[in-house]
């Protein structure tokens, strides 16, 4: 039961990362790009990431995603305006992935079958991963939030229209 | 909270390990085979996931928590990430009026 629903959350997963390549309009590529992390929501799912599967909808599928939308119809992207490579370096590119992928696939090919360890009852909720957070890693969460803060003063600087006087 | 995979050992760690290297293969893929620079910026995001899938998968294999805070902190610095290069990228394109990565090849040789 929970094979089959890696297999299908896998088929679309990566179906919809190439369809996030092959189509044309830009628009489009977001749309797929959405579609695959809802997936990847559901594959955290099965991992018992509960706190992480709603972490990743809110802030990847919402925020990050919305925000490249924003982007690209401020661009006021579409089809015509989409650059094209030549027919030869596609070609080259797709077999330069297939063999990165080949080789992944062989080099990690041996890992033992290591059995899911018996876990405890709240683990990977809001409570553990937090008990986790607030203690072991409280340092780098303090200075996570310093590096928001450069971040927001950093893209609101450089998307500002610098006036010329 | 019910434990959903707790009796079940017919899904191993290999799983994890080959969907998350064919995604991360999709991503490399996408940034040789696109031109338009938001478009790469997205594929580098999936190769993120990727990454973020692999850890959460050996956090639960096991049974530690810190990878999901790991995952966690990946997702942070993304975020921030995100917000600066998308700030970068539209002052770029106010300054060439293109999305075409060629345009900016002065750095290649």
């Amino acid at each position: 039961m929970l094979t089959i629903a890696f297999y299908i959350l896998s088929a679309l997963t990566i179906s919809s990362a190439l369809m996030v390549l092959f189509s044309k309009s830009p628009i489009y590529s977001v749309l797929w790009l959405v579609i695959c992390f809802f997936s990847i929501t559901g594959h955290y799912i099965l991992l018992d990431a509960h706190f992480l599967a709603i972490v990743n909808l809110i802030v990847y599928a919402g925020a990050i995603m919305v925000l490249f939308l924003y982007v690209i119809m401020l661009m006021n992207l579409n089809k015509e305006s989409e650059p094209q490579k030549p027919v030869w370096l596609k070609f080259a590119s797709v077999i330069t992935g297939c063999l990165l992928m080949i080789v992944l696939a062989g080099a990690l090919k041996g890992y033992s079958e290591l059995p899911p360890a018996a876990i405890t009852e709240d683990f990977g909720t809001a409570k553990g991963v937090g008990k986790v957070l607030f203690t072991e890693f409280l340092m780098p969460f303090e200075v996570a939030s310093i590096l928001f803060i450069t971040a927001m003063v950093g893209a609101v600087i450089l998307a500002k229209k610098h006036v010329n006087d | 909270m019910e434990n959903i995979t707790q009796f079940t050992g017919a899904l191993t760690i290999n799983h994890y390990l080959f969907l998350s290297s064919v995604l991360f293969s999709i991503g490399v893929m996408g940034v040789l085979l696109r031109r338009n620079f938001i478009i790469i910026f997205m594929c580098v995001e999936l190769m993120l996931n990727a990454v973020n899938i692999l850890l959460a998968a050996f956090s639960r294999y096991n049974g530690n928590q810190s990878g999901q805070v790991f995952v966690f902190f990946i997702m942070v610095v993304a975020a921030a990430e995100v917000a600066v290069g998308l700030a970068i990228l539209v002052m770029i394109f106010r300054n060439i009026r293109t999305t075409d990565i060629n345009a900016l090849k002065n750095l290649k040789w």
